[in-house]
């Protein structure tokens, strides 16, 4: 079966400086791959660009059919990437959001609706303005509008971050979901700890190439 | 999806934004009116304001539309949203003819109320015969303003110094529509002996200015945004 991510050799270039120096992965459909390495080491880069934001320079790079070297564009509807920032209007409700994001893909107002139950937006939350949420009621919102996209490929850019423990709890769960309903997660994370026991494998980038880690956590 | 839908769905969304945060209605319009003041204030002589007021309400239109194009970008680039979108492949033309739909209806609002304080603060008189040239007028032109402010608007939305840049890209390139609008306008309320019919060959102007940057915003809004 054809991987869902196959990176040979990329070298990928931002403002002059290679963020990616010969990057090499392969990603199966279903796996929850953590992506660990220091500050600069080119993990956003390497979720860039197989969102279809970061040109290839060089190598082969394959991400959901699309050869991300004859088109950048084509893969980006099937993804989501989820950044440090949540991509959400402030001015607008939840469910306002959510609704949004889904109708973009043509969502149905039940899969709209199933997309903010799944990350725990309950008839509470749904009618509130993004813009008095907290940062962790904010990041769930935004993995509901993910869900709602029906991406295929889920790229997370730390999404712990500014979570409580109830939901982190609630975004692992909602990674396995996806994961065992055959989505493919990409989760680049400082976190280890909570990160490692969501990841059915563990990559180490560093100087903007990939390296695999065993189970023992050496590489 | 196709691009009118997604053009459809931005400018829903754009518009339920400004409804709920009122940001047009408690500072453009009031920001618009004091304008016009000011102008009344600088040019206080009776005689002056009626030959000259076209040109101050199309002044005031311009200098509203740089606090409207930076409002409606600021929307998306606060906490990522454009770049979400652009991830999501959302078409960009739709993404600019939405943005434009919303920008336009915003716009209509606005040059309504300038046209209103003209009539109140400088004494313009609206002339019966000149209500469909008018009416032209602000059409083709809104379209245009809005058109062309949503395509800077996005080249100017991930540079730095986005606040200053957007004058300086935006001013010199509206002037062929303060001119054209101006000249209708003039000739729509009869100012300065001018009749409707000295009006329409300035709807030429400002209908293939909107023509212009419609079909090229459409084509060039994602390589824009997406550098």
């Amino acid at each position: 079966m054809e991987p869902v991510v196959r990176l040979a050799d990329v070298v990928a270039v931002l403002g002059g400086f290679p963020v990616l120096a010969g990057a090499s992965l392969q990603v199966g459909k279903g796996e929850i791959v953590l992506l660990r390495g220091p500050n600069g080491a080119g993990k956003t880069s390497l979720l860039r660009l197989c969102a279809g934001l970061l040109p290839v320079e060089r190598g082969e790079a394959v991400v959901l059919g699309c050869d991300l070297v004859a088109d950048l564009t084509a893969v980006r509807s099937r993804v989501g990437l989820l950044g440090h920032s949540n991509g959400l209007y402030a001015d607008l409700s939840v469910a306002d959001n959510v609704g949004f994001w889904g109708a973009t893909v043509g969502a149905t107002p039940a899969e709209i609706q199933g997309a903010m139950e799944s990350m725990g937006l309950d008839t509470r939350l749904a009618p509130v303005l993004v813009g008095r949420l907290s940062a962790g009621q904010r990041r769930r919102t935004a993995l509901a509008c993910l869900v709602a996209r029906r991406a295929q490929l889920w790229l997370l850019d730390e999404p712990h971050a500014g979570l409580d423990a109830a939901g982190r709890d609630e975004l692992d769960a909602t990674l396995r979901g996806a994961a065992a309903a055959g989505a493919t997660v990409m989760v680049a994370s400082h976190e280890l700890e909570r990160a490692g026991s969501l990841a059915t494998r563990v990559v180490e980038v560093i100087g903007g190439q990939v390296f695999p880690v065993d189970p023992g956590g050496g590489r | 999806m196709n691009t009118l839908h997604i053009a459809r769905l931005v400018a829903a969304k754009d518009l339920r934004i400004e409804w709920r945060s009122r940001v047009v209605t408690n500072q453009v319009l009031p920001f618009a009116a004091l304008v016009m003041v000011m102008f009344a204030f600088a040019l206080d002589n009776d005689t002056v304001l009626p030959r000259v007021a076209p040109g101050l309400v199309w002044l005031a239109a311009m200098f509203s539309l740089l606090v409207l194009v930076q409002r409606t970008f600021a929307v998306e680039t606060a906490d990522g949203a454009l770049d979400a979108l652009r991830v999501a492949g959302v078409g960009p033309a739709g993404i600019f003819l939405g943005k434009s739909l919303a920008l336009a209806v915003q716009l209509t609002v606005l040059e309504v109320m300038l046209l209103g304080a003209a009539v109140v603060l400088y004494r313009t008189e609206l002339v019966a015969g000149g209500v469909v040239l008018l009416v032209t007028t602000y059409l083709a032109a809104t379209l245009g303003l809005a058109f062309v402010g949503t395509l800077y608007g996005g080249l100017a939305a991930g540079a730095k110094g986005r606040e200053t840049l957007l004058p300086l890209l935006l001013l010199p390139v509206v002037a062929p529509v303060l001119i054209g609008a101006t000249r209708a306008t003039e000739a729509a309320l009869g100012t300065n002996d001018a009749t409707p019919s000295e009006g329409w060959p300035w709807i030429g102007l400002l209908a293939l200015f909107a023509v212009i940057f419609g079909a090229g915003g459409s084509l060039a809004f994602g390589s824009l945004i997406d550098e």
